[in-house]
């Protein structure tokens, strides 16, 4: 059978051809280094096989910090286009792929793994846990979104970029209007990490329902558990929506159904209701996690208990089923009626309602307290305002007829960012900072993190609030170039400068990872509670050993660790000889990454519409899940004596 | 950069003014929230320090308050309910002629890759990129694609309504002062999709009237080999004028594109026949 593409390479711009290669070379440079020092068999054992929680939180942070480097690098290729009217720096083709793929890492390759590192880190440390319910399963949802990831990325080098946005609406992206194997290599992307995503929230869904410490009722969860709870519910519920939009147009596009043509009964619109029943909960899956960090950070910094629990619960709780009911609005503007666009107008205004309870909570957690200006509080202090103000033009959007002004213009833009880089990004490196040494053993160096952080809030800033005013100058989105004369030239040139000193605070993040990493000796966290926080993981050593707890703790009350410090009885947590018994922890597996590179195979076919290949990698994930449904034996036992050993080693009986 | 500039702010007609009337009142009620969270935060993190000689008070323990929470969702709930009730009333007004009075004008328009065409039902006459309306009088603009989706914006005389194959979609507009006025396609179509701008020209009625007999006597026909071609053609094109175009061809491009399944469609352009 002959392919319909031959892969042509260096389809892309040299610029996005340059950030893959420098990602290339990153990792070949790597891998030679593990070549070199013999440690293929290490990075083996420890690392692509590993079903270890801890572990794989680390590789979701890896990959999102270089995906926030290749998105980051799109953003900065797009603002220097932009800089002045009719540029030639990119043409349009260039420019449509640089916006399509910006947008789709961004909130698929970068958003979606910091949550799930902070999944993964976290949740079960925090609930007195030995790992995740489904330890296998999490392997598989990492490798999952990385080759996902991977065959986005690729597609720049073979085959050219999708270029249809990160929406991808039909009928724009079906052949008639795109052909080409660009649109492919969206719809398989997405569809790979999709299912880890999926297997994720279920994952963690069934962690905290069932595996939380003796004793800690659901009120005695800590806000971060709560707010993942949250959020996997969502994404259970959500992320269906996605793949059936994803397949059908996949179908339209290889087998030449009529789904979204108008053509033969389909509608486009379908499309459209479908991405955004999943785009607008996705907004919030990507939220709740970082509304957990802060809850998390802004007592530990204050010296002092969360303001109003169960409020918190209860707007969480509110979101994650609220943000169901408004998809809507992000198509106010397709002709659905006053009625309907009334109702999805109220309602989302109504989000901020919970939105806006959480932010006075917050700053009522810090008054009366004892404020630590360390790096995790200052992300989340920079955040209140930057998302307030994120909420308010939210508010505006959803006021219909205003959105009639707003909608696809930069006003759009600013709004988002605002929220998804003052939230979700911010939320992240806020977490980051915060449990790093619990992750890795050392902290991060503050000097050099404070720069970052400077250069990236002012940055963000000038980025950004220019562009509110270049919508309501007119200004839509993805377009390549515009004429001068329109006034839109200063501000757009203001917007590129801010644009690099985010990118310039990127770097700065970058290098307080590497100068930390070099003076870890100096940073290094010896108590396991370098910040005097609250929760059950500060009472583990950092970083904390393979099966987490020696001994299970019993949750008595909320914040247990720091009830138990302020009472002197901090010890009660440390582990006993006679207390001591065999451990039972999940086996490694090279199964997860085998499975996951046979559906990468399986991407690549339908890509290319390579029938032969798609039938060889379904092949092989038939085959691996096969194999693994007759594996006997899936766990091992840590004998007691072997963990009496480990514990005294670490100094903790 | 000056105030003009800034066409949202700038109504030229009754709907961009209602449109840009909800702006306001929106920013408005959403400071009621971000200026008090802005003031609070500035002095809590300054108040609240933790150094030694902080003489604030300290209370670790005090996390719930009843009357606090209550204001803090009571706030945003009478925030939200008043702009509510102003969004609905406003949505509604909107499906509506901004004028009872005044004989509304229909304009037909096409998105195409990647330009745009007007068609005047009542004049006969066609252009390309250029939409020339009386002023005073409202429009009923009905907007279909041969094309991707797109959108219709005029900032000035009021916000969008996305332009779909197969549908017809009607969009009330309306200007009280002659102008020129920049508009641009809202969503994106690929490849020209930037170049998509467009202008509407305002004049009064006498003025309008001779602008139609002036094309309907210098300008060519569109022809149906001539239509065709506008279509596929692919290209941005300047401004175009046409005396005539095919009958018909609004209504059949509709119906072609998959609108024979869309009842509401179907009325909508026999409505405006
Ligand atoms: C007070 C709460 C919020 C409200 C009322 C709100 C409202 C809206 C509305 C009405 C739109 C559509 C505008 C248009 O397309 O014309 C929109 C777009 C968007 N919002 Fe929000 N929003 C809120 C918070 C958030 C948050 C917290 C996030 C993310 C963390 C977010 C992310 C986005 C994104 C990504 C888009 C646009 C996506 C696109 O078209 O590419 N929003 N918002
Ligand atoms: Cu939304």
């Amino acid at each position: 059978m002959l392919p319909h593409y031959w892969p042509t390479p260096v389809t892309g711009d040299p610029l996005i051809y340059g950030a893959d290669v420098s990602i290339a070379l990153v990792s070949i440079a790597i891998l030679f280094v593990l070549f070199y020092y013999k440690k293929w068999g290490w990075l083996w054992r420890e690392w692509l096989t590993t079903v270890d929680h801890k572990k794989i939180g680390i590789l979701y942070v890896i990959a999102a910090l270089l995906m926030l480097f290749r998105g980051g690098v799109d953003g900065l290729l797009m603002r220097t286009q932009l800089a002045q009217p009719n540029m030639h720096f990119l043409e349009s083709e260039h420019y449509n792929q640089v916006f399509s793929t910006h947008g789709t890492i961004m909130i698929l390759f970068v958003a979606m793994p910091f949550m799930f590192a902070l999944f993964n880190i976290v949740i079960p440390l925090q609930i007195g846990a030995r790992d995740v319910a489904f330890p296998y399963l999490n392997a598989i949802s990492f490798w999952m979104f990385f080759f996902g990831a991977l065959l986005l990325n690729i597609s720049f080098v073979i085959g050219g970029s999708p270029d249809a946005g990160w929406v991808s609406y039909a009928p724009l992206t079906e052949k008639q209007f795109d052909p080409g194997p660009g649109e492919n290599f969206y719809l398989m992307a997405l569809q790979l990490s999709g299912i880890g995503s999926m297997a994720t929230g279920i994952n963690f869904l069934v962690t905290i329902l069932r595996m939380r410490a003796p004793g800690m009722t659901l009120m005695r969860m800590p806000l971060l558990t709560w707010a993942v709870l949250a959020a996997s519910i969502i994404i259970i519920y959500a992320f269906p929506a996605l793949t059936i939009a994803l397949a059908l147009l996949l179908i339209d596009r290889v087998a030449g159904a009529h789904f979204f043509t108008m053509g033969h009964g389909g509608n486009p619109m379908m499309y459209t209701n479908l991405f955004w029943i999943w785009g607008h909960p996705e907004v919030y899956i990507v939220l709740l996690p970082v509304f957990g960090v802060f809850s998390e950070v802004f007592p530990a910094f204050s010296g002092k208990r969360v303001f109003g629990y169960s409020s918190m619960v209860a707007s969480l709780m509110a979101i994650s089923i609220v943000s169901f009911l408004l998809w809507a609005h992000h198509f106010f503007t397709m002709g659905a009626g006053p009625g309907v666009n009334t109702y999805f107008g109220i309602a989302s205004m109504a989000i901020g309602i919970p939105t806006g309870v959480k932010v006075f909570n917050w700053m009522f957690t810090m008054y009366r307290g004892r404020i630590r200006m360390t790096m995790p509080m200052r992300w989340a202090v920079g955040f209140i305002p930057n998302f307030v103000i994120g909420g308010a033009t939210g508010v505006m959007l959803a006021a219909a007829p205003g959105d009639y002004q707003y909608h696809n213009s930069f006003f759009l833009i600013a709004h988002f960012h605002q929220v998804l880089i003052g939230g979700t990004i911010y939320g992240s490196l806020a977490g980051m900072y915060f449990w790093w040494p619990k992750m890795f053993g050392f902290t991060l160096d503050e000097k050099r993190g404070r720069i970052a952080f400077w250069l990236w809030n002012v940055g963000f800033y000038v980025t950004f609030f220019p562009q509110y005013l270049l919508g309501l100058m007119g200004m839509t989105r993805r377009i390549y170039t515009y004429p001068p004369g329109m006034g839109w030239t200063n501000l757009n040139l203001l917007s590129t400068i801010g644009a690099f000193l985010m990118g310039l605070g990127f770097i700065y993040i970058v290098w307080d990872i590497l100068y930390s990493t070099m003076h870890r000796s100096e940073l290094k966290d010896v108590t396991g509670d370098p910040w005097n926080a609250r929760s059950l993981e500060w009472s583990l050593p950092s970083p904390p050993p393979h099966y987490n707890f020696a001994v299970v703790p019993t949750v008595t009350r909320r914040d247990e660790w720091w009830e138990l410090k302020k009472s002197g009885r901090a010890d009660v947590l440390r582990p006993t000889a006679q207390d001591i018994e065999a451990i039972h922890m999940p086996n490694n597996s090279g199964k997860p990454i085998i499975f996951s590179v046979f559906f990468f195979i399986v991407g690549l076919g339908f890509v290319f519409e390579w029938y032969a290949v798609i039938v060889i990698g379904l092949a092989g994930v038939l085959a691996t899940m096969l194999l693994r449904s007759v594996e006997e034996d899936t766990g091992h036992h840590i004998p007691a004596e072997e963990v009496r050993h480990e514990e005294m080693a670490l100094g903790r009986m | 950069m000056n105030g003009d500039h800034f066409l949202v702010l700038n109504p030229a007609g009754p709907v961009a003014r209602i449109e840009l009337h909800l702006i306001v009142v929106s920013i408005i009620l959403v400071l009621i929230v971000v200026i008090p969270v802005a003031i609070l935060l500035a002095y809590i993190t300054r108040r609240y320090r933790d150094h030694p000689d902080n003489k604030a008070p300290y209370m670790p323990e005090w996390s719930e308050s009843k009357v606090l929470e209550i204001i803090w969702w009571g706030i945003p709930v009478t925030i939200i309910a008043i702009l509510g009730v102003y969004t609905a009333y406003d949505t509604f007004a909107l499906v509506k002629p901004p004028e009872k009075n005044a004989t509304p004008v229909t304009i037909q328009v096409t998105s195409l890759n990647w330009k745009w065409l007007f068609q005047y039902p009542e004049q006969g006459i066609a252009t390309v990129n250029e939409c020339d309306i009386p002023v005073n009088r409202p429009v009923q603009f009905v907007i279909t694609a041969n094309s991707p989706m797109n959108g219709f914006w005029v900032p000035q005389l009021g916000g969008q309504e996305y332009a779909m194959p197969g549908m017809a979609m009607r969009l009330w507009l309306q200007a009280d002062h002659p102008g020129i006025f920049y508009g641009h396609g809202g969503n994106f179509t690929g490849r020209g999709y930037a170049k998509m701008d467009f202008h509407v020209v305002s004049r009064p009625s006498a003025q309008f009237a001779q602008w139609v007999q002036t094309v309907k006597k210098t300008a060519p026909a569109l022809t149906s080999k001539g239509y065709n071609q506008l279509v596929s053609s692919q290209n941005n094109t300047p401004t175009l004028f046409y005396s005539s175009y095919p009958a018909g061809s609004f209504e059949r491009t509709i119906r072609h594109q998959g609108g024979m399944y869309m009842q509401r469609d179907l009325t909508i352009i026999g409505a405006s026949k």
